[in-house]
């Protein structure tokens, strides 16, 4: 096997295996957007010939190994005791050798140390994008400058510390009181759960009624949909998905009332609504990324998200 | 010895010795030899020039990257004279203030194009040529490595600018990642550090850009040329020479052409 040389390439025996291999890896793919049945069908596929092409490539390789003598200091030590005959047999010395115990030792220090100088770094790398991002609450104003029955776009703070780079927009639409009494808004992100573009209302902006006070912008707009500008997401007044690739309704905010002012709370997904305005249920799910799914089949993509375990 | 004119004596003097001297003690200048004069198949042609081309671009983003660096300022931070955030005034000033800024800029923004461009010229190639068959499949596998890294290069430089393109093609690309199933939106949020873009961004994917992308690149490079250096450069697909033959040593030069691929990533 090795007497071949390196002059002439060391190319395995043909075999068929990569084709059923491939077939499975695609189907694989191919069930992350479909459904998981199959996806596992496809893992199934992958795994069994992927194990058949490995089987198949390395049959030259598994041959039988010809037996060879372990080399070891006792060896060369009966070969010294041959050398000069004496009547008491040398005891065979351990294998495991002083030098190979150094070798070892030298590596599991050498890893041991490098893992205690990188583990805090790459925990610095990645931890801080998980930890400690909690946005404050937003203070959109006193409750009068939210007409009953009509959106208006607010754009906010989300971390006024932050800067401008925290800007936000919300539509919030005052549903007036609900059954039980207690006020009812609507209040739903701007950012598409596509892909995050900036969705915008459908309909003309009052810009006469523009308020701005302390770095919050106001501005009534007659909206009955919204679209983005993107890809064509469409929602419909609620925030459910009218058409275009989105794949749950749009996200919202919870809020609540101090002193006759709207104060705007964390975010939240919405697999989807039904009803309108006070009346209307809404599923609400932990927030994640635009783009995926929170409820059906496809949510199990998506075990855990990260704000499922940071908050 | 006697025979040897004063010429001659005072070029071993001065240029020779000293190199001898060198080499004696680092191999500098069998290695440049080795990396240099290497023979390479009679029938080549510009098609194997594809990937020293790749390495110029390669050498002209990081120069122009290196100049940018230098006036560039990677804060979200509002700039109180302009009023715009910082990167954004400070890419205005390079393009429109300071002398020839726009002709690094438009180099450094272009060139991006003319490198990914030549790694596909480059890949596909090799690809129809067959030249990444044995012994060279490593060779393949560290250039495809360099082409993922030249794409995250276009991925966390797109963001620079600070402009609204910017802006949007990024989360629409953090969020593009974030749809990627089980460690999607943890990537998601890796990239954006936080829940969404926000004053830390933009400094990570600066340091992304220029430090950590860049020094696993030219690692793969260092890789990918030394391969290169060592299996030499094949015939193409519809030589006359027998793959693998050994090849006369003294082999003269095919031109200028030759000389480019000899100099690096030619194959």
């Amino acid at each position: 096997m090795s007497d071949l040389g390196h002059d002439t390439p060391h190319v395995p025996g043909p075999s068929l295996w990569p084709i059923a291999f491939a077939v499975g890896v695609a189907c694989l793919l191919l069930g992350l957007v479909i459904s998981w049945v199959v996806a596992a069908v496809g893992a199934v596929l992958a795994i069994v010939f992927g194990f058949l092409w490995a089987r198949d490539v390395t049959r030259d390789v598994r041959a039988d190994v010809p037996a060879i003598e372990p080399e070891s200091r006792s060896v060369a030590d009966q070969a010294s005791v041959a050398a000069t005959p004496t009547p008491t047999a040398a005891a065979p010395l351990p294998a495991y050798t002083r030098s190979r115990f150094l070798e070892a030792s030298t590596l599991g220090v050498g890893a041991a140390i490098g893992a205690i100088v990188t583990l805090p770094v790459l925990g610095f790398t990645v931890l801080p994008s998980f930890t400690n991002i909690d946005e404050d609450e937003a203070d959109l104003g006193p409750l009068e400058n939210f007409p009953e029955g009509e959106y208006v776009i607010a754009s906010y703070l989300a971390r006024p510390s932050a800067g401008e780079v925290s800007r936000r927009t919300a539509f919030v639409r005052n549903n007036g009181l609900a059954e039980s009494g207690e006020p009812s808004f609507t209040i739903l992100y701007s950012r598409c759960v596509h892909l995050g573009c900036p969705v915008q209302p459908n309909g003309p902006i009052d810009e006469d009624a523009r308020k701005e006070i302390d770095g919050v912008e106001l501005r009534p707009v007659l909206a009955q949909s919204f679209g983005c500008p993107c890809h064509g997401g469409l929602y419909d007044a609620e925030g459910n998905r009218q058409a275009g690739p989105p794949v749950r309704s749009l996200d919202r905010l919870t809020f609540s009332i101090r002193n006759g002012r709207l104060v705007l709370g964390e975010l939240f997904a919405v697999g989807n609504v039904s009803g309108t305005g006070a009346n209307a249920t809404i599923s609400r799910y932990p927030w994640s990324v635009p783009g995926t799914h929170v409820d059906g089949v496809e949510a199990w993509l998506y075990p855990i998200v990260p704000s499922q375990v940071t908050g | 010895m006697a025979s040897k004119s004063r010429r001659d004596q005072m070029v071993d003097m001065a240029v020779l010795a000293p190199l001898d001297w060198v080499d004696e003690r680092t191999g500098a200048v069998r290695g440049t030899k080795w990396f240099l004069f290497r023979n390479v198949p009679r029938d080549i042609s510009w098609m194997q020039t594809l990937g020293s081309a790749a390495l110029t671009a390669f050498i002209v983003q990081t120069l122009t990257g290196a100049i940018l660096a230098m006036y560039y300022k990677p804060s979200s931070e509002i700039d109180p004279i302009t009023g715009k955030p910082l990167a954004y005034s400070s890419i205005e000033a390079i393009t429109n203030d300071i002398t020839l800024g726009w002709l690094v800029r438009g180099m450094h923004r272009w060139g991006a194009s003319v490198f990914i461009i030549l790694l596909f010229l480059h890949m596909g190639r090799v690809f129809l040529f067959g030249a990444y068959k044995y012994p060279r499949e490593l060779t393949w596998i560290t250039g495809v490595l360099i082409l993922v890294m030249g794409m995250l290069m276009g991925f966390t430089g797109y963001l620079l600018p600070w402009d609204q393109t910017a802006y949007w093609a990024t989360v629409v690309g953090i969020n593009l990642n974030g749809t990627a199933p089980f460690a999607g939106p943890w990537l998601a949020q890796f990239l954006a550090g936080g829940a969404e873009i926000g004053a830390d961004t933009l400094p990570k994917w600066y340091a992304l850009h220029m430090l950590l992308i860049p020094g696993a690149l030219i690692a793969l490079i260092g890789v990918h040329i030394y391969l290169v250096t060592r299996l030499g450069v094949s015939s193409p697909p519809w030589s006359n020479e027998a793959a693998g033959r050994e090849r006369s040593a003294a082999q003269p030069s095919s031109g200028a052409r030759s000389g480019l691929v000899r100099g690096s990533g030619g194959d």
